[in-house]
């Protein structure tokens, strides 16, 4: 293929959608792209691409795209948009959100993003300098994407853990330092197709053939499920069960790692004491799990060394869900596979550079700690939810939502929606959602296509710039890199430079700080004594020095992690704590524990009589990420259809064919999907992909695309579902019945 | 020169369609017009599922012949996320098979 020049750069969102990383080649020709390609000097994927990437072409000159500012001159649903020029869109911004401002404050603007994206750094940025605390992903039922989990790795010892595929490294599975684990526990996930929270999901597949064993716990048959030595069928909701009684085998055989447990623990006797509730016979009757199955997994997993957990969303979506992922990081502390090669290492961004202030801890010394306070007074959930309040800045969704009707305590008046299809995604009770956009003043959008979201509530539509187009950087985890910007489409703009713009405006003093994006990104740059040009430079990455905080192995031992320089975990202890302080302080138990979910054959055995399948949403698909990919005709074809899938047993009781349309249904609406009778998912379990909605459909209302047809989301109710703020949502234990698309229930 | 083929490690394949859409990037196919397709195998086996992936070079795969004139590997090959994808002469390949269980060759042309 001619071309003109090719542009070495890194993937972050718009484009392949995902959570970014890998190391990528542009081919330019007369100022377009003409071919994308992975970037085979890159270690994060060693040149290989995923089908979004390769896909690139068709998603940035795609014709439905939006590529200038956009004003609705209809009435909201109508369809009807006039385009607009960048100086109208943001003065109009700047005036409608100022006013608001004025008469309701500034904190009755929430600031909507989605998942990880290069969005953290521009849209908090925005928010702070407006002076609105309410910066949330407006829709996701218990904040339960990550921050469950997150939470309680930084509650037990103070710093967050990844699975270890020598990511840390240049040389990867060369370092001489690195151990392959012997056993892969893939805890509900299947990290291929999505490649979540930073990981490389085929990097476990790189494991195995060096060696790795797969233990693997997930309702459906997975790839990984299909190879693994154990396979763990487990009734939805219920791993908080199954941690407990793998911790209770684990130390009631005494196969933890007593010197570890010894030198560098507390609260064992407490975890044991408590652990002991949960036999595997016990537990076998709450996960479907048969007992033996459990104990010898839990052997299996401690005797290894070493050993490491791969884990996924569904741990944050259980009920508690802070509580089961504490479990489930137990494990991993308990048999010492803590920050050891091939275990669970500690992940800090390379040279400590964050793209935007994360945990509250990082809040503090950021923006200090009475900026932060004065944020928790009025940010939604800060006074109900201890970890709202103390470990992440985030608005709590399922009380927002609800403040958007009540205006209780203060009335919601615009939303700012950034990388985020609330009513074609995220949004659990997608109708409720709905109308409380309705009720809003103005509603801002900025994305690169319409969307169920834009049509229905969107007054001005700004068009976002793809990973192609943007100067950015990435900072999550590994490696430190930089967003190099090939070619322009049309007026988009990146979400920084929309978001710097408009911040300036809100606070002039930013105007001294920051010219450019490039000073902006610099000045985050700051910690890797490096500007982004000499990154750039460079090659466009760089790994953490040796010898760091911010590079693997046994931090605790080298005094490393905490700020004292003492050998130990960023914990007031010292230590990793079984019974977590941070959760005894913010009044929550200090001991994790396993809760039913909310609606269940044992919680509600009535309702269960009515709807006696268990509906899991959201497995991944190779070619969506979420809500996005739909148009994209080389990924579509791929994965055509909204599907459901159903057990051969459930589709032949019922004489439902493959590929007929059926209905799912509950006491909160049904839609409609075309049945995939596979003996993958669990015969009591159907399981429904999430974030469909169809472009090629009347985007008008009521139609919005088809979303009151097929999003499964019209079916799950809204939480909160856990005490800390943090967790829960039905998105993968709300009950259904399913019938034939003819048919009347009798 | 002897006859090039495809060397596709089965065990390690995992449906991602990279392969896919890494071939029709490269040749500029429209959307139903396929180079390789992969296939989908599931199969319940008393208390087991067996799922395998199997990519199928079709009728419009040249092995990436242009690609291969410039000094670089097919696209699908290049691309493959599980690294389980060879392109070289058959003789080799073939050697490549004596070595690892659940593999096949193509030779498309």
């Amino acid at each position: 293929m001619e071309y003109d020049k090719v542009v070495t750069t890194t993937a972050w969102s718009p484009g392949p959608g995902c959570h970014g990383g890998c190391g990528v080649k542009l081919y330019i020709k007369d100022g377009k792209v003409v071919k994308a390609e992975g970037d085979e000097t890159h270690p994060f994927n060693q040149g290989r691409a995923c089908p979004r990437l390769l896909a690139l072409t068709q998603y940035m000159y795609h014709p439905d795209r939006i590529t200038y500012p956009l004003k609705r001159v209809g009435k909201r649903g109508e369809g009807k948009f006039e385009r607009i020029s960048w100086e109208e869109a943001l003065d109009t911004i700047e005036a409608k959100l100022g006013k608001i401002k004025e008469e309701s404050g500034p904190e009755s603007v929430l600031f909507c993003q989605g998942t990880g994206r290069d969005i953290g750094g521009p849209i908090s940025f925005l928010a702070y300098s407006y002076g609105s605390p309410n910066w949330i992903q407006l829709g996701l039922a218990g904040h339960s994407c990550y921050t469950p989990r997150l939470g309680a790795m930084m509650a037990t010892y103070g710093d967050y853990s990844v699975l270890d595929a020598a990511q840390f490294s240049e040389k990867r599975y060369d370092d001489p330092d690195y151990k392959v684990p012997q056993i892969i526990m893939v805890w509900a996930q299947n990290p291929m197709p999505g490649c979540p929270d930073g990981f490389f999901g085929h990097w476990i597949v790189d494991c195995m053939k060096r060696g790795s064993k797969l233990i693997v716990i997930d309702p459906r048959w997975t790839w990984f499920a299909s190879r693994a030595e154990k396979f763990l069928q487990i009734r939805p909701g219920t791993d908080g069960a199954l941690a407990m009684a793998m911790i209770n085998v684990i130390i009631s055989e005494e196969l933890y790692d007593k010197d570890f447990v010894e030198q560098w623990t507390e609260g064992f006797e407490e975890l044991k004491h408590r652990a002991a509730e949960y036999t595997p016979q016990k537990v076998a009757e709450i996960t479907w799990i048969p007992e033996e199955d459990i104990i010898e997994s839990a052997r299996m997993y401690a005797l290894a060394k070493p050993a490491a957990i791969q884990w996924g969303v569904p741990i944050d979506k259980c009920p508690e869900g802070s509580t089961v992922a504490q479990a489930i990081t137990h494990l991993w502390c308990l048999t010492g596979n803590l920050d050891v090669p091939g275990g669970n290492v500690i992940a800090r961004p390379a040279y400590g550079v964050t793209t935007y202030p994360f945990s509250t801890q990082e809040m503090h010394e950021l923006y200090g700690e009475e900026f932060v306070k004065n944020l928790n007074e009025k940010r939604i959930g800060a006074n109900e939810f201890p970890m709202v309040r103390n470990f992440r800045g985030w608005a709590q969704p399922d009380l927002a939502v609800k403040q958007m009707f009540t205006g209780d305590p203060y009335p919601i008046k615009a939303c700012w929606i950034q990388t985020s299809n609330i009513l074609g995604g995220q949004a659990a009770d997608t109708r409720l959602h709905y109308e409380a956009l309705k009720r809003m003043d103005f509603v801002v959008v900025a994305d690169l296509f319409h969307n169920p979201t834009t049509m229905a509530v969107a007054d001005i539509i700004l068009p976002v710039a793809s990973t192609a187009e943007k100067e950015s950087f990435r900072s999550w985890w590994v490696p430190l890199q930089v967003i190099v910007p090939a070619v322009e489409v049309g007026e988009c703009r990146s979400d920084w430079e929309i978001n710097l713009e408009l911040a300036k405006r809100f606070n002039p003093e930013l105007r001294k700080r920051y010219d450019t994006v490039k000073q902006l990104i610099d000045d985050r740059l700051k910690p890797a004594g490096i500007t982004y040009d000499q990154l750039k430079e460079q090659g466009g990455w760089v790994m953490p020095p040796e010898n760091s905080a911010s590079r693997p192995y046994r931090r605790y031992e080298k005094g490393l992690l905490r700020p004292d320089g003492k050998p130990g975990f960023r914990t007031t202890s010292g230590k990793v704590e079984f019974a977590s302080k941070s959760y005894q302080d913010w009044g929550l138990d200090p001991l994790p524990y396993y809760s039913e979910p909310p609606e269940s054959e044992v919680r509600t055995p009535e309702l269960f009589k009515k709807y006696p399948l268990v509906m899991v949403t959201g497995r991944r698909s190779s070619v969506f990420f979420h809500s996005e990919h739909r148009m994209i005709p080389w990924l579509r074809e791929c994965d055509p259809y909204p599907i459901v899938e159903i057990n051969p047993s459930v589709a032949g009781k019922m004489g439902i064919e493959d590929g007929e349309w059926i209905v799912i249904e509950n006491d909160r609406g049904s839609i409609k999907r075309k049945a995939q009778v596979t003996p993958i998912v669990h015969p009591k379990v159907i399981s429904v992909p999430h974030g469909w909605w169809l472009p090629e459909e009347d985007g008008r209302e009521p139609n919005l695309y088809g979303i009151w047809d097929i999003n499964c989301n019209n079916l799950v109710h809204i939480g909160p579902g856990a005490k800390s703020g943090y967790g829960g949502g039905a998105y993968k234990t709300a009950l259904v019945r399913i019938r034939k698309a003819n048919e009347a229930v009798e | 020169m002897g006859r090039k083929g495809l060397f596709i490690d089965y065990e390690y394949c995992t449906g991602c369609h990279t392969c896919e859409v890494a071939c029709k990037q490269e040749n500029n196919y429209p959307a139903g017009r396929w180079g390789i397709k992969v296939n989908e195998i599931i199969l319940e086996s008393f208390n087991k599922v067996e799922i395998n992936y199997l990519p199928f070079p079709t009728e419009l795969c040249n092995l990436c012949a242009a690609r291969i004139k410039g000094g670089e590997l097919p696209a699908c090959v290049k691309h493959c996320q599980a690294s389980c994808m060879k392109y070289g002469d058959l003789t080799d390949l073939v050697q490549a098979m004596e070595h690892k269980a659940k593999t096949v060759l193509f030779a498309p042309k």
